[in-house]
C-alpha cells in the first residue's frame, strides 16, 4: 500500500533557510543541508526546497545546496523557485534534485509544463499553485511569491496543468499560509477531486490534527509544512505515529 | 580492484545514485572504483554496470542509442561476459522487449515482458508517487535482508509485466500488482529508486555490489 507523505519545506535564500509568515517576515532557521539531513533521519518522506533568492548568484548557490543535499541524504528532493525553462529544470535535476517545482513561469505560459515534461518526464514536474479565495468555492491563482493576482481560476488552472503534463500539484493556500489554522480543506478537496495526479496540501498546518484532516478530508496524498517542523513544535516521528493511529497509512520503519 | 560504471547518458539525477553507490561500495568492504561515464570502452571494461533512467521509455532508449557503441558494449557485458547489470526505474524498464509509453518502442529484450501503463481502474492518482511496501517474492541474493513490508520510493506511471513469473522478484500493491523488481541471470532491475530509499535502498545496492551471478 502506498503511504501518505509528510514533506517539510525549506525556504532557501542565498543558501540559507528562511520561513516567512504570510511570505513576508523572514526568520532564519539554519543551514538547509543540515536541516534536510535531520528531517530525512526523522522520517521525512520527501524534502522540498523553495529558492526565494532574487539574484543569479543566489540561484547559483542553490545548485550547490541541492548537490550537497543529494549527496547527504537518500530522500527524494523537490526544488522550486525561479524556474523558467526546461534548461533550468535540467540544471536542478543534474545538480541532484529529483523533482522540480514550476510556479509563476507556468502560469504565464502553461505550455512550459508540456515542454518540461517532454524533456524530463512528467513525474519530475511539480506544478506549484498559490491560490487565494475570492468568493464562495472560488480561488484565484497568485504568482511571484503570492504577491501578484492573475485573475485565473485555481481549479481550472490545476486541471490545465494536469492536462499539460504536470506529475504532481503542490497546492498552497495563500489565505492560510503562515496562520497555523489548518489547511484550506475546501480548496484542496476541490483540486484533488478534479485532477488525476497526486496533490500536496500546503499552507496553514499548525498542529498534527491539521495534518490528519489535510489528508482525510481532501484526497491529497501528501502534506507539506514548514515552520512547525523547523522550530521543533512538531517532530515528524510524532506526526507520523498520530496520523497512523488516525487510520492514515504512514511509512514507519521498525529499526 | 573492480570497476563499477554508472552510465551517464543525460537522463536525470546522477548525484543521488552516485553517492548511494559510493556508500554501498564502502559498506561492501570490497575494493571498487566507481566511475560515471557514457564511454562504451569504459563500460565494456567495467566489472559491473548501473543503468539509471528518468522520464520516457522512448527518450531514454534513444539517448542510449545516441551514444555510439554504448548499447553494444552493454549487450556484450551481459551476454558474453556475464557481468552483473542493474537497471533503475526507466533503466529497468528498458530491459523489457517492448515499451507501450506513447506508442510502441522496442526495449533491449534482456528480460521478456512489456512495459505497460499502471492500471487505473481503482481511480488512484497517477504517477504512483511515494513510499510503498515491498512484497518480496523470491530469495534473490540482491534482496538479502530486504523483507516484505520494507518501504521503497517510487515515481512512475508505467511498469513492467514480466512474461515469465519467475523473473518477478518484488511487487507492490497500487490498485493492483505493480512490478517493483525483476531479475534474470546476471541482470537485475528495480522500478523503485534504491538511491532514494534510505536503508532499504542502500542494502540492495550493497548486496548488488557483492553479487557474483
Amino acid at each position: 500500500m502506498l503511504k501518505t507523505r509528510i514533506i517539510p519545506c525549506l525556504d532557501v535564500k542565498d543558501g540559507r533557510t528562511v520561513k516567512g509568515v504570510n511570505f513576508v517576515d523572514l526568520r532564519d532557521a539554519g543551514d538547509p543541508v543540515a536541516l534536510a539531513k535531520a528531517y530525512s533521519e526523522q522520517g521525512a518522506d520527501e524534502i522540498c526546497f523553495l529558492d526565494i533568492s532574487a539574484s543569479e548568484e543566489g540561484r547559483g548557490t542553490m545548485l550547490d545546496v541541492v548537490n550537497k543535499t543529494a549527496r547527504n541524504c537518500f530522500t527524494p528532493l523537490t526544488v522550486g523557485g525561479g524556474v523558467r525553462s526546461p534548461d533550468n529544470v535540467i540544471a536542478l535535476l543534474r545538480a541532484g534534485a529529483d523533482k522540480v517545482g514550476i510556479n509563476s513561469a507556468a502560469v504565464a505560459d502553461p505550455d512550459l509544463i508540456a515542454r518540461c515534461a517532454a524533456r524530463v518526464g512528467r513525474q519530475c514536474v511539480v506544478v506549484a499553485i498559490d491560490a487565494r479565495r475570492t468568493g464562495d468555492g472560488k480561488w484565484e491563482v497568485f504568482t511571484h511569491g503570492g504577491k501578484r493576482g492573475t485573475g485565473i481560476d485555481a481549479i481550472e488552472y490545476a486541471e490545465l496543468a494536469c492536462a499539460k503534463g504536470a506529475g504532481e500539484i503542490l497546492l498552497t493556500s495563500m489565505d492560510k499560509d503562515g496562520t497555523k489554522s489548518g489547511y484550506d480543506i475546501e480548496l484542496t478537496r476541490s483540486v484533488a477531486s478534479r485532477v488525476t495526479i497526486p496533490v500536496i496540501a500546503s499552507g496553514g498546518a499548525g498542529t498534527i490534527p491539521h495534518l490528519i484532516e489535510g489528508i482525510q478530508e481532501t484526497g491529497a496524498t501528501a502534506v507539506l509544512a514548514a515552520s512547525i517542523f523547523h522550530f521543533g513544535e512538531i517532530a515528524i516521528e510524532d506526526a507520523k505515529r498520530e496520523m497512523q493511529a488516525a487510520g492514515i497509512p504512514m511509512r514507519i520503519e521498525e529499526n | 580492484m573492480q570497476t563499477v560504471a554508472l552510465i551517464d547518458y543525460g537522463a536525470g539525477n546522477i548525484p543521488s545514485a552516485q553517492r548511494a553507490l559510493e556508500v554501498a561500495v564502502e559498506r561492501s568492504g570490497l575494493s571498487c572504483e566507481l566511475i560515471v561515464t557514457d564511454s562504451p570502452e569504459k563500460i565494456a571494461a567495467a566489472d559491473r554496470v548501473v543503468i539509471p533512467g528518468v522520464g520516457h521509455f522512448k527518450d531514454c532508449r534513444e539517448a542510449m542509442f545516441g551514444v555510439s557503441g554504448l548499447v553494444d558494449a552493454l549487450e556484450d557485458s551481459i551476454h558474453k561476459k556475464g557481468r552483473p547489470v542493474l537497471g533503475i526505474c526507466v533503466g529497468m524498464q528498458l530491459m523489457a522487449d517492448l515499451g507501450l509509453e506513447d506508442g510502441e518502442t522496442s526495449g533491449f529484450g534482456w528480460i521478456p515482458g512489456k512495459v505497460e501503463h499502471i492500471p487505473t481502474d481503482a481511480g488512484l492518482p497517477i504517477p504512483h508517487m511515494g513510499w510503498n511496501e515491498l512484497v518480496v517474492r523470491t530469495e534473490h541474493p540482491v534482496l538479502a535482508g530486504i523483507e516484505t513490508g520494507n518501504h521503497a520510493y517510487f515515481v512512475h506511471s508505467y511498469h513492467m509485466h514480466c512474461a515469465n513469473p519467475s523473473d518477478l522478484q518484488v511487487e507492490v500493491d497500487y490498485g493492483g500488482h505493480i512490478t517493483a523488481a525483476i531479475g534474470r541471470d546476471n541482470v537485475f532491475g528495480t522500478q523503485f529508486h534504491p538511491e532514494l530509499s534510505q536503508e532499504t535502498g542502500l542494502r540492495l545496492l550493497t548486496n548488488w555490489i557483492k553479487w557474483n551471478p
